[in-house]
């Protein structure tokens, strides 16, 4: 499935390994649990790692870690769920990581002005329909207030 | 008033634009109901018993005139005819039609007004004192700051999808006319030991089901730090907030439970890593108070003579000067109180005649501004002495001259069971019978200074908790209800009130008020108001007479 990056929309070469299931080859995002418990046999693949945090994930945990990471995934449960806007922030801001930060999950194309904002440049979506609404609505607004975000 | 530059209007104008699209994608099958919600309740949208209500959004309680009539178009075109101004000094609108929220909106926003965060888990309008830059008690004038937090909370976009809704004020003078200490943040202007001016800062207070005083967490903060030290508050709240019981998502729950101290410690440690992120410098300031100008006052003002003599020749002028109008800082003005709590007209309504009536009012009497008052009444802040009589004439003409400012008619009601979804019990009808019950203006300002404050449920959108009097509408087997609180306050001396004893029904609760008030004029001492009393006797008295017959 695409998804959009900076802005345009690309081809996906990622893809998400869950708790339960077997490391495969090619470029691969973990859980921040299997990251922590298998981070020698991870570094050992050929392929790219990435992480995949959840909201209640503290970004703090990875921060040592960042170099390691092509990509992280912030995924959401729900798209209420704000956490996910401050990890960003804090990822780009306090811990300088300047790999590609996607959003994932249960996310709203109507939100991803704000996710930009916060350094999210990557969007995969559950419905592909969506993408060409999600591509225009990342220029929803021409302005902004707040001087400190991204 | 702070008036919009080109960013400021693109960035409204461009809001509508997406909720255009949004309504529209939501007719459309294409956005689900949920995600419409949230959506929808950011721009203002809820949709209630009846019909959907729009809320727009009064920065601070400021209206030019201009933004009056259109408040009053809207009502005419759009709507019934009338508004209903709420506690937080924004005003609501109870039947539009969904498809034509776009259009309000840009309509609205032809006159640099927007409904943008007036609802949702999102940071809200932020509130101030309706007597900002006129009262004679003010360290410096709230509203140059209420503009900086109204922009750097304006499509925040880290802080859009909090666990719970955000509500900010301030205030900048002696007594606390903004109830800041029942705000999620709340900021005072306040003098150090070395006379400068900075920000004591509170957090963790608010109302609703769990009414909670904020409490001190930076006792002197300096200007420049005002929005990093509000980020620091906002990203622990984000990320720490309880997302798990919407009952339980508030800051003052955090605060709580993570125990005063903890909590400080949390901020300042965000705080010392991003302090000097976002600045706000000298400059911008300056340039801010720029836009809070004082009107041209006329030096004279104080030499006429007409007033003084109405005055004497004129009882019900007396009066309504008494309740109706506060002292100004500049000799020869007077603020006038413009109250909407007529007897039999809802608390907090308006009509489209009375709002265009009143922007002519203001144009000539009061520098072509209006305000708006937490306490659901209007404010015409700059009316020169000489020009209070004919005002007075005018105002009466409309309804609008009611003489119960700060008194027991003056109450804080919410729309209740008759247009809320989430309420319990009605609260208009319990206001107006109320009224009825208390017809005898003498006595009203006999007994003085008592705040009523109604709500239909225990949201307590009207801050019941916090009135001296409070009364909350409870469903009991599908029966309107009301519990009594007494001895609350959202001033200076905050409290919450405590509850007489049980509910009681619908027909007992003008009798248990009217007998409330016939014990505080038995047992009051002298001077002593109406919240004195009840501090020095306690309820029990109270309790005796209300129910005697139980």
């Amino acid at each position: 499935m695409p998804i959009i990056k900076d802005q345009q929309i690309s081809d996906n070469t990622w893809s998400f390994v869950a708790d339960d299931a077997p490391l495969t080859d090619g470029n691969i995002t973990v859980t921040l649990n299997r990251w922590q418990t298998e981070k020698q046999a991870l570094l050992q693949r050929s392929g790219s790692i990435g992480i995949r945090l959840s909201p209640a994930d503290s970004v703090e945990a990875v921060s040592a870690d960042l170099a390691s990471f092509k990509l992280i995934e912030l995924y959401f449960s729900v798209f209420s769920d704000g956490r996910s806007f401050s990890q960003a922030r804090l990822l780009r801001a306090r811990y300088g990581y300047q790999g590609e930060i996607r959003a994932v999950g249960h996310y709203m194309t109507d939100q991803v002005f704000y996710l930009k904002r916060v350094g999210v440049d990557a969007f995969e979506l559950n419905n592909p329909k969506a993408i060409e609404h999600a591509q225009a609505a990342l220029n929803d607004f021409s302005v902004r207030y707040q001087a400190s975000s991204l | 008033m702070y008036q919009y530059n080109e960013q400021d209007q693109t960035l409204i104008e461009e809001r509508v634009t997406q909720f255009r699209g949004q309504t529209q994608r939501f007719l459309n099958g294409e956005l689900g109901p949920d995600e419409f919600r949230a959506l929808r309740l950011m721009n203002g949208l809820y949709i209630q018993t009846h019909a959907p209500m729009l809320r727009v959004a009064i920065p601070y309680g400021l209206l030019a005139s201009r933004q009056l009539r259109t408040l009053a178009k809207v009502a005419r075109n759009y709507d019934k005819g009338y508004c209903h101004f709420t506690t937080r000094q924004n005003v609501q609108y109870n039947w539009p039609a969904l498809e034509q929220v776009p259009d309000i909106l840009a309509e609205l926003a032809a006159v640099q007004m927007h409904a943008i965060q007036t609802s949702g888990n999102c940071l809200r309008n932020t509130t101030s004192d309706h007597l900002a830059g006129v009262c004679v008690d003010e360290i410096e004038d709230p509203r140059p700051y209420c503009e900086i937090i109204r922009q750097w909370t304006t499509l925040h976009p880290e802080f859009a999808y909090l666990p719970r809704k955000f509500k900010i004020a301030v205030s900048g003078s002696e007594h606390d006319r903004a109830a800041v200490q029942l705000h999620d943040i709340g900021v005072y202007l306040v003098r150090n030991e070395n006379g400068e001016v900075g920000f004591r800062v509170l957090a963790g207070g608010g109302l609703g089901r769990t009414p909670i005083i904020g409490q001190t967490i930076k006792p002197f903060l300096e200007k420049k730090y005002l929005l990093s030290y509000l980020e620091a508050i906002l990203r622990v709240y984000n990320l720490l907030g309880r997302r798990d019981n919407k009952y339980k998502a508030r800051i003052k729950i955090l605060l709580k439970e993570t125990g005063l101290e903890k909590f400080t410690a949390l901020v300042e440690e965000e705080w010392s890593r991003t302090r000097d992120d976002i600045l706000v410098s000298d400059e911008q300031i300056l340039a801010m108070k720029a836009q809070f100008t004082p009107p041209a006052y006329d030096a004279s003002a104080d030499a006429d003579a007409s007033f003084a003599q109405h005055l004497t020749a004129d009882s019900e002028f007396a009066k309504w000067f008494k309740y109706n109008s506060a002292d100004h800082r500049v000799p020869g003005y007077r603020v006038v109180f413009v109250s909407l709590k007529a007897p039999d007209s809802p608390p907090g309504d308006i009509t489209a005649e009375r709002l265009d009536a009143l922007a002519d009012l203001a144009d000539k009497y009061s520098f072509a501004e209006v305000r708006s008052t937490h306490r659901q009444n209007l404010v015409l802040a700059d009316v020169k002495q000489a020009d209070l009589f004919p005002l007075w004439q005018k105002l009466a003409a409309l309804k609008l001259a009611t003489p119960n400012i700060g008194t027991v008619t003056d109450m804080i009601c919410c729309p209740g069971l008759d247009f809320c979804s989430l309420a319990n019990a009605g609260s208009i009808g319990v206001a107006k019978e109320i009224n009825e019950a208390l017809d005898d203006m003498d006595y009203i300002h006999d007994i003085g200074d008592i705040k009523i404050n109604m709500s239909g449920c225990m949201n307590g959108c009207a801050h019941q908790s916090v009135g001296h009097i409070g009364i909350l509408g409870v469903d009991k087997k599908g029966e309107e209800w009301y519990q009594i609180t007494l001895g609350g306050s959202s001033e200076n001396e905050a409290a919450i009130g405590d509850r007489m004893g049980p509910a009681v029904a619908k027909n007992q609760i003008t009798p248990a008020i009217i007998n409330i008030l016939s014990v505080y004029v038995q047992i009051r001492l002298e001077d002593e108001t109406f919240l004195q009393s009840v501090k020095r006797v306690g309820l029990e008295p109270f309790r005796e007479k209300v129910y005697a017959n139980h």
